[in-house]
C-alpha cells in the first residue's frame, strides 16, 4: 500500500491523476491542465509541486561535518551555515549511491534532503558508516516538502514573507522563516531551471501552506504541477535523475557531475575507486532530434553507423518544442554540433548534438 | 462532431466507423485521457496491411510511448497526415482524429457499442 502525503486530499480535489512513485501516490499531472501547461506554467509564472515525498535526514554533533566529508563527495569544509550544496554519495567502487542536498542549519547540524526513492538504503548507508559523537536520525516524515517554481515566485513569497527572512542567494535558505503565518524552512532551491523556493515544513500546516501559496498565487497564474511536469522541466533544464544519469554502476565523473566531487579532500568513500579508475571513458552528452519522433532512455546512439553509448533519458520538451535525451557515450566521440542518430523501435532516428541544458533563458 | 454512439470500439481502446467498405481506426477518449498530451505519432504508411491484435502505430504521449492495435485485418487505403504535424488533436478531438482507413476487411475482432465500452472503461477503472 503506498503512502499518502499530507497534501493528498488537496491533490483529489484539484483533479490529480494518482499515480505510484517511489512509495508514494502523487499525481503525475491535474485534469485541467496536463504535463505540457504545467510545463509551461513554471517557465512563463509559475507552478507548485508537492515533493514531500524526498527524504530528510539530519546530522548533528561535534563530528557531524567529518561524518559528511566521509560519506558523501563535495566539501563541505567551507559551507557557512544558511547555504546548501549539492552532492553525492558513492559506494567503494565510486558507483553513485544517490545525489542529494545538504543544508548547513548550525555549525554541529546538517539536513540531508534525499532521493524518496532511495531513503532505505541511503539511511542504512549512512547508519553504517557513522563514527564519533554524532547523532542521526531520519525525519523524513515529520517534514512537508512544497516547491514553488517559476519567476513569480518571488512575487508571492514576497507577499507572504518578510523582507529579511526571503533567501536572497541561490542555495541559500532561512531556517524559521514565517510563511504567511506557517513556519518553514524556505530555500531558494529547485528542480525546474527556474526561479523558485522550496518549502518544508510539518506534516499538519502542509494543507494550509499549500493552500495559502495557491490563493497569493492565483493572480500570477500558478497551477498544481505533477510528476510528469517535474520529469519534463528538470530534463529540459539538463539535470540529472538519479536511476538515469545515475546509478551505482555509473561514476560521478563518468556523467559530468566532477564539480560535486572534490578529489583534493581527504578522504570519502569511492576516493580510491575514482583514482584507480583514471580519466573516464564516458561522458553525459545532449542531443536532440532533427528528424520526427521522441527518444527515450536506453536508446543506442550512433555515429557514423558506429555504435558510441546510450541515452539514459529523454522526452518532448514542451518549452522549447523539440523532442531531447541525454545520453553517455564514449569520450571524444563527438562534440557540440555533431550529427549522430539514435535507435528508436529499430529505426534510426537523426539527431544533434547540443549544449545542455536545453532550454536558454 | 463524431458521436460516440456511431462507433464502435475495441477493448484495447481504439474505436472503428464503418463506412461502406471503407473503415476509419482512431484512439478513443478513455485511451488519448490515459496517455494525456500527446505529442508524436508513427503511422504505417498506405498500402501496408494491418492485422488484428497487432500493433499498427507508435503514440507518443509525454510521460511514455504506447501502441495503438488494430482490431480488423485489412490494407492501408489512407492515413490522417494532418496528426503528423498536429499530433495534439488526438487529445482535443479523438473521436474526429482518425489515425488511418483501411480496406478489404479480412478479420475483424468483436467489437463493443458505446455503451458497452464505456462500461468496460469503468470496471477496468475499479480492477
Amino acid at each position: 500500500m503506498d503512502l499518502k502525503t499530507p497534501l493528498y486530499d488537496a491533490h483529489l480535489e484539484a483533479g490529480g491523476k494518482m499515480v505510484s512513485f517511489a512509495g508514494y501516490t502523487l499525481p503525475v499531472q491535474y485534469k485541467d491542465s496536463g504535463v505540457i501547461k504545467e510545463h509551461l506554467a513554471v517557465r512563463n509564472q509559475v507552478g507548485l509541486f508537492d515533493v514531500s515525498h524526498m527524504g530528510e535526514v539530519v546530522y548533528e554533533g561535534k563530528d557531524a561535518l567529518a561524518n559528511l566529508q566521509y560519506v558523501l563527495t563535495n566539501d563541505f569544509s567551507n559551507l557557512e551555515v544558511g547555504r546548501v550544496r549539492y552532492t553525492l554519495m558513492c559506494n567503494e567502487n565510486g558507483g553513485v549511491i544517490d545525489d542529494l542536498l545538504v543544508y548547513k542549519c548550525s555549525d554541529e547540524k546538517y539536513l540531508l534532503v534525499v532521493n524518496a526513492a532511495n531513503r532505505a538504503k541511503d539511511v542504512a548507508w549512512m547508519k553504517e558508516h557513522l563514527f564519533g559523537e554524532v547523532e542521526f536520525s531520519d525525519q523524513s516524515d515529520q517534514f512537508v516538502q512544497i516547491a514553488l517554481q517559476g519567476a513569480s515566485a518571488k512575487e508571492i513569497i514576497g507577499k507572504l514573507t518578510k523582507e529579511e527572512e526571503i533567501p536572497k542567494k541561490y542555495y541559500s535558505f532561512t531556517e524559521n522563516a514565517n510563511v504567511g503565518g506557517v513556519t518553514c524552512l524556505l530555500s531558494r532551491t529547485g528542480y525546474t531551471g527556474e526561479f523558485g523556493y522550496e518549502l518544508y515544513c510539518k506534516p499538519e500546516d502542509g494543507i494550509k501552506l499549500w493552500n495559502l501559496l495557491l490563493k497569493t498565487g492565483q493572480e500570477f497564474g500558478i497551477i498544481p504541477c505533477g510528476l510528469g511536469a517535474r520529469d519534463t522541466l528538470r530534463l529540459e533544464a539538463g539535470m540529472p535523475l538519479y536511476g538515469h544519469e545515475m546509478t551505482e554502476e555509473i561514476t560521478p565523473l563518468e556523467t559530468d557531475l566532477n564539480f560535486a566531487v572534490k578529489m583534493k579532500k581527504e578522504d570519502f568513500i569511492g576516493k580510491k575507486a575514482l583514482i584507480d579508475k583514471g580519466e573516464p571513458k564516458i561522458t553525459r552528452i545532449g542531443l536532440q532530434l532533427t528528424d520526427r519522433g521522441i527518444v527515450r532512455e536506453g536508446a543506442d546512439v550512433y555515429f557514423h553507423d558506429k555504435k558510441i553509448g546510450q541515452t539514459t533519458s529523454g522526452t518532448m520538451c514542451p518549452f522549447i518544442n523539440k523532442a531531447c535525451a541525454m545520453a553517455l557515450v564514449e569520450k571524444n566521440s563527438v562534440e557540440i554540433g555533431s550529427p549522430i542518430e539514435v535507435e528508436v523501435r529499430g529505426k534510426k532516428i537523426k539527431a544533434e548534438v547540443v549544449t545542455i541544458p536545453f532550454v536558454k533563458k | 462532431m463524431t458521436k460516440a454512439t456511431e462507433l464502435k470500439f475495441s477493448k484495447s481502446h481504439e474505436w472503428v466507423l464503418f463506412d461502406g467498405d471503407k473503415v476509419r481506426i482512431g484512439l478513443s477518449d478513455y485511451a488519448q485521457d490515459q496517455l494525456g498530451d500527446i505529442v508524436f505519432i508513427d503511422l504505417p504508411d498506405e498500402g501496408d496491411d494491418v492485422t488484428k491484435g497487432e500493433s499498427f502505430a507508435d503514440i507518443e504521449s509525454v510521460k511514455a510511448v504506447s501502441e495503438a492495435y488494430s482490431p480488423i485485418t485489412a490494407t492501408v487505403t489512407a492515413v490522417n497526415e494532418e496528426l503528423l504535424d498536429s499530433p495534439e488533436l488526438i487529445n482535443t478531438a479523438p473521436l474526429d482524429s482518425w489515425l488511418i482507413e483501411v480496406e478489404g476487411v479480412d478479420e475483424i475482432e468483436d467489437l463493443l457499442s458505446a455503451e458497452e465500452y464505456k462500461k468496460f472503461c469503468e470496471e477496468s477503472e475499479e480492477a
